[in-house]
């Protein structure tokens, strides 16, 4: 997985609450049997005014102009400012996988919904959850000023406006030292192969019916 | 010292290793695969050469893609006109082959949505832990089974190691308390209680659904509820066992038989909360209370009593809110105020892994004998859960009351649900669904779905509009 350890970028705003991961990346995407490539799909629905399809010219579709991601001052953005309960609604990893090949790195909101925030971690995405008002406070201050960057120190923990203010959110350790160091989850998990198979053998002792077959 | 709770109890048993910093590794019963999230774990699998921890874990059956049609149906991986769909169903069945995976093939007679698949097979059994790459793995946990969706790493995470990197969720108690009215559903209350939380109200807890009015649920009921646990924020729902789940297990196909089922029936008769077990929020609901429920807006928590009328975004004090609900009726095309029971409809779906079992079929199939679909509605979709669920609505000659009536009876899938395949709302078009899910875009680019029992949405076919189905009853 790839390391994360610092960020500043430009901030869009989505000035949305509950945007669920049919938003973020519709069904018919879903279809591809790869990881990447999903960037051009991320906010389909929104981003044109047509109907998209997995194997269209997305350089010749009609824009929707008024959507932020098309708009100029938020070009390149790799920080995105959310409201509540942020990617809630499927499991699929394509909404990270989207928002990560579009070029992501941080997604900043006052909650997230439980599986997407787990997926975002498995992909080298942070999601920090900061207080409500300060969230509030930030889409104010993005409105206000064309260009406005943020600064995310994952190991410090802290995030920096360009007037200096720095905001400090919380992170679960564990999650900060796997993105911190590029950690392959499935590869720390085998350090445990051995109690892992002892757990097995003493499970299907006590309750061998969960190991039937048909 | 406080009691355990069913949660707890399920947890505790699976427990692998507590790490330091609070993570737990987490031992998965089952899994269950499907064609949509699972290639590229395959694929990771075959990167890092690693291998499967247990086969005999894993239980894959294709369902989001699929045509419904017979017709295609009959035609195999041919039949699916789309060729990115045919190529996802074929890797799957490609995945298991090269695996050794169980896998029920399109057209195997016990095919169908992995969450009715799943406890109709006895794939799914109390106490146990089972995750699968989709969100509405909740299901399972009607059974008393902690199940909860995952994204694509964990789907190979749990292939290649048998656990998951998990912390542990609160505890949240939602009880029903009373006996529900005539014409009101698992379906109904689910709707209740997300209108009542909201989509993110169960974020971070497991939630138990207890109470009279749960325990009188059939496990199909259960299921319904259950299901929708995701939609009210908590990845994972669970009902203690009983009596009702014990006798829906015995005798299926990866069910314990013999001296087995006995000794697993009486590790399974434990599996409910301690009566002293603390919950750290409980919601309570009376079920005389909760009418027939409908949706009106985009998110599953924007619902209303059939009796009801669309609410005025002007009234809602919380701007985020009110920006939701007023971006909700544009896209619904509708005016606040509105009755609920004056909603045109343009298409009915039942079916989905939230109400398409046999139980969900019987009662559409009772408000629709005898009478025919409503000219406006275009379209109504009626499509079984499984190819199991297929053959006993047919031995009950259920498929002809739908066909007499004008409804279109279908081969076993996801279908219209999520629209991945060919069966999609058209754009501005109202569809009265028995599914999970109204977000923008769900059924179809610009449809609009409405979110309704299968009574209810039998009852809108007939009608053209929305009734109140207890109405139809007396």
């Amino acid at each position: 997985m790839r390391k994360f350890n610092i960020e500043t970028g430009v901030v869009l705003p989505l000035d949305r609450a509950n945007v669920d991961t049919d938003f973020i990346i519709p069904k018919q995407f879903l279809k591809s049997i790869k990881r990447s490539g999903f960037g051009v799909n991320l906010f389909d629905e929104h981003r044109y005014l047509d109907k998209g399809e997995p194997d269209a010219d997305n350089s010749q579709r009609p824009l929707n102009e008024s959507f932020v991601l098309n708009q100029a001052r938020y070009q390149n953005a790799s920080v995105l400012l959310a409201r509540e309960n942020f990617g809630c609604g499927s499991s699929r990893e394509h909404a990270p996988w989207a928002l990560d090949d579009y070029g992501f790195r941080v997604i900043i909101a006052p909650s997230y919904a439980d599986i997407f925030f787990n997926n975002c971690f498995k992909n080298g995405l942070l999601p920090i959850v900061i207080k409500k008002d300060t969230v509030d406070k930030l889409f104010e201050e993005v409105a206000a000023n064309g260009g406005y960057q943020l600064r995310i120190d994952l190991s410090e923990q802290t995030i920096t406006t360009p007037g200096g203010e720095v905001i400090s959110f919380t992170v679960d350790a564990f999650r900060k030292d796997c993105l911190l160091n590029g950690l392959d989850d499935i590869g720390i998990t085998l350090q445990d192969t051995d109690l892992i198979k002892q757990f097995e053998q003493q499970w299907q002792n006590q309750s061998p019916w969960y190991f039937g077959t048909e | 010292m406080t009691g355990n709770t069913l949660y707890d109890k399920i947890w505790a048993s699976h427990l692998v290793k507590q790490r330091a910093d609070g993570t737990s590794l987490i031992y998965i019963d089952r899994h269950l695969i499907h064609e949509v999230t699972s290639p590229q774990a395959f694929e990771g699998l075959r990167v890092a050469e690693r291998g499967l921890w247990r086969v005999g874990a894993n239980f894959a059956t294709p369902d989001h893609n699929i045509p419904t049609t017979t017709s295609e149906r009959q035609q195999g991986l041919e039949g699916i006109k789309d060729p990115v769909s045919k190529i996802q169903v074929k890797t799957l069945d490609d995945n298991c082959a090269e695996f050794g995976i169980f896998e029920l093939g399109m057209n195997d007679p016990r095919q169908g949505i992995v969450h009715v698949v799943g406890p109709e097979q006895g794939a799914t059994l109390p106490g146990m832990t089972i995750v699968c790459g989709d969100s509405h793995t909740s299901t399972h946990g009607a059974l008393g089974a902690l199940a909860h969706g995952i994204g694509t790493s964990e789907v190979e995470h749990v292939l290649a190691t048998q656990c998951l990197m998990q912390s542990k969720m609160k505890n949240m108690q939602v009880r029903v308390d009373g006996e529900l009215q005539n014409g009101v559903t698992a379906k109904d209350i689910v709707l209740a209680i997300i209108g009542k939380i909201g989509t993110a109200g169960g974020t971070g807890y497991t939630i138990e659904f207890a109470g009279d009015a749960i325990r009188a649920l059939s496990v199909e009921g259960r299921m319904t509820v259950c299901n929708m646990a995701i939609e009210a924020g908590a990845r994972a729902g669970l009902i203690a066992v009983d009596q009702t789940t014990l006798d829906y297990i015995k005798g299926r196909a990866f069910a314990p038989k013999g001296e087995l089922w006995d000794r697993a029936e009486a590790a399974w008769r434990q599996l409910v909360s301690d009566e002293d077990a603390e919950f750290d929020c409980v919601v309570t609901l009376e079920a005389a209370e909760i009418e027939p429920q409908v949706t009106w807006g985009t998110s599953p928590e924007m619902v209303a009593p059939v009796s009801g009328c669309v609410p005025d975004p002007q009234q809602e004090p919380d701007t985020t809110k009110r920006a939701s609900m007023e971006q909700a009726l544009e896209y619904m095309g509708l005016d606040a105020g509105k009755l609920i029971k004056d909603i045109e409809l343009d298409c009915v779906f039942i079916g989905s892994c939230t109400n398409s079992r046999i139980e969900d079929l019987r009662a559409a199939a009772r408000v629709v004998a005898g009478k025919s679909v409503a000219s406006n509605v275009e379209l109504a979709l009626v499509v079984p859960g499984s190819g199991l669920v297929k053959a006993q609505a047919e031995a009950e000659g259920l498929d002809q009351i739908f066909k007499a009536a004008g409804l279109e009876w279908r081969e076993p899938g996801c279908s219209m649900c999520l629209a991945m395949n060919a069966d999609q709302l058209g754009e501005g078009k109202h569809c009265a669904s028995t599914s999970n899910r109204n977000f923008e875009g769900r059924q179809g680019f610009g449809g609009r779905t409405h979110l309704v029992s299968p009574e209810m949405a039998a009852a809108a076919a007939i009608h053209g509009h929305f009734v109140d189905v207890r109405d139809m009853a007396e």
